[in-house]
């Protein structure tokens, strides 16, 4: 094993969150590392080729991988260390293995940010398993990164925002898409998303889901079904569409494995995505140098994971010592006002409740003295 | 299939092709991409077949995570072929037999 190296603060994930967080901290004088395993930074950011939504304030209108681009110019440019191919597997105290480019090393580190994101859900049906049924995040990375389209005629299950906006990039690279099917009885994400791929003649079958997936060594053709009042499938409603490949589109979940390795407090936020590491208004778990930031703290959008991002960085740098109080107070502040206009709105409100019950659950625990809430 | 064109990110800009041998045929794959991406290029998407049951598998997460898209790759056997990438004259194996080994 290689010596370890040591760092102020050590922030693991490139996504919009911890190269928020690695920017902020390395400005106020931190020596920052970021650890990613993949070989390219950005985390979701860069198989996003649509314009995001939210404020202009944060970058509305701009595509994804282009806000990327700028968080890993700035990053550079504050003098941030990234290391890419370099997956944390292991977290002890203040110490991280990491597998970086085939070898084993060890960081210490002041501060560590988790920013780790959120992988997705999978969903079993008969033919679930076969070739050609795949996430839709696979997919995204298969035809917007690498130019590859896995199929010819896509059927997706899930009409939430990541549903929604995929089947328009498969129609962009070239693809058909049969349908969006959706167990609920609406569509889960926004209008503009649902109109834009309807507006294409792709239709958004409410109350349906797949009933099965048929074919021999891979997927051949897809059976829908309705679901009757009891959320059963109505075998009466069965119809078969002629897809060759399926995307699974059905939400996801915080990547928290290295939260629960270093022994921090959780709380369930099914509104949120599952099981979350508690934090403060400082993004401060309940072990004194551990923070967390962006989807590992609740699913949301990379707006919202980029000021957290900020507020974890100011914090782990404040609590180094680098910075004043005073200073500090009024820059988290302003992160935290910018964090409240994106959660305000009728879609913002629902995750703003649940963010907030959140901060409720650690003010209770620490109050009564939580065995670990060592804040 | 290749997405050569494309109305937001333009023309794919073409790396450097390399070739590489898939289960003993000669496949044009572009240097550093996944070897998934190259194999699904090609309209390849078994990659291998569970060893007990015998039942195939491809690209599902493309992630690193559910290791469905395992391949035998220069003798190494279970390498995730999503998070590999292509190198000129890598040889290729995507054990499917499957089943009873
Ligand atoms: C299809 C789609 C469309 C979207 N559209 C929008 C939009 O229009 N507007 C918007 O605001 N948001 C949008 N989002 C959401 C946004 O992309 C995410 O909320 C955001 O990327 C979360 O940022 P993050 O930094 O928390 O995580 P991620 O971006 O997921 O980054 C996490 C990083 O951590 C790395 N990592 C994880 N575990 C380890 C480990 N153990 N060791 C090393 N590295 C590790 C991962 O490789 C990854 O790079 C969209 C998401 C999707 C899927
Ligand atoms: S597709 Fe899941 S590990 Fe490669």
């Amino acid at each position: 094993m290689a010596t370890g190296q040591t760092f102020d603060i050590v922030v693991v994930g490139a996504g919009p969150a911890g190269l928020a967080a690695a920017i902020e901290a390395a400005k106020r004088g931190a020596r920052t590392l970021v650890v990613d395993e993949n070989n390219k930074p950005g985390g979701q950011l860069f198989k996003q080729i649509h314009k995001f939504f939210g404020s202009h304030e944060h970058r509305a209108g701009v595509r994804g991988y282009d806000i990327g681009r700028q968080l890993l110019d700035e990053a550079a440019k504050c003098g941030v260390e990234v290391w890419l191919d370099a997956v944390v597997h292991g977290l002890f105290n203040q110490r991280l293995a990491v597998l970086r480019e085939g070898r084993q090393v060890t960081v210490e580190a002041g501060r560590i940010i988790l920013a780790t994101g959120a992988s997705e859900n999978a969903v079993a049906f008969p033919g679930s398993t076969l070739p050609g049924v795949m996430g839709a995040g696979a997919i995204q990375t298969m035809i917007n990164v690498h130019r590859v389209l896995p199929g010819n005629r896509f059927v997706m299950l899930g009409s939430g925002n990541v549903g929604l906006i995929v089947c328009y990039q498969l129609m962009q690279a070239g693809a058909e898409v049969l349908a969006v099917v959706e167990a609920m009885p609406s569509i889960g994400g926004y209008g503009v998303h649902a109109a834009k791929i309807r507006r294409a003649g792709v239709p958004i079958l409410v109350g349906t889901t797949i009933s099965r997936v048929v074919g021999q060594g891979k997927v051949e053709s897809v059976v829908l079904a309705t679901l009757g009042p009891d959320g059963k499938i109505d075998p009466q409603s069965e119809r078969t569409l002629a897809a060759d490949t399926v995307g699974l589109a059905v939400g996801l979940t915080p990547l928290t494995e290295l939260a629960w390795m270093a022994g921090c407090e959780f709380f369930f936020s099914p509104k949120l995505g599952g099981h979350l590491p508690l934090h403060d208004d400082n993004m401060l778990t309940s072990l004194p140098y551990l923070y967390v930031a962006g989807d590992i703290t609740g699913v949301e959008e990379a707006s919202t994971a980029m000021e957290e991002g900020r507020l974890a960085g100011i914090a782990a740098a404040e609590s180094l010592g680098l910075l004043a109080a005073a200073a500090a107070a009024a820059d988290k502040a302003a992160v935290r006002q910018r964090i409240d206009v994106l959660r305000s709105g009728p879609f913002g409100e629902g995750r703003r409740l649940a963010k907030a019950e959140i901060l409720q659950q650690q003010a209770l625990r620490s109050r009564q003295g939580g065995q670990s809430w060592k804040a | 299939m290749r997405v050569e064109k494309h109305p937001v990110l333009g023309d794919r800009k073409v790396g450097r092709m390399v070739t590489i041998s898939v289960d003993g045929a000669e496949i044009e794959a572009v240097e550093g991409e996944p070897i998934a991406a190259a194999l699904l290029a090609q309209g390849m998407i078994v990659m291998r077949k569970t060893p007990r049951f015998g039942e195939p598998r491809g690209v599902f997460c493309g992630i690193g995570r559910c290791t469905d898209c395992a391949m035998t790759v220069d003798g190494v056997p279970n390498v995730r072929t999503c998070v590999t990438p292509v190198k000129a004259g890598m040889v290729i194996t995507s054990n499917l037999k499957g089943g009873g080994e």
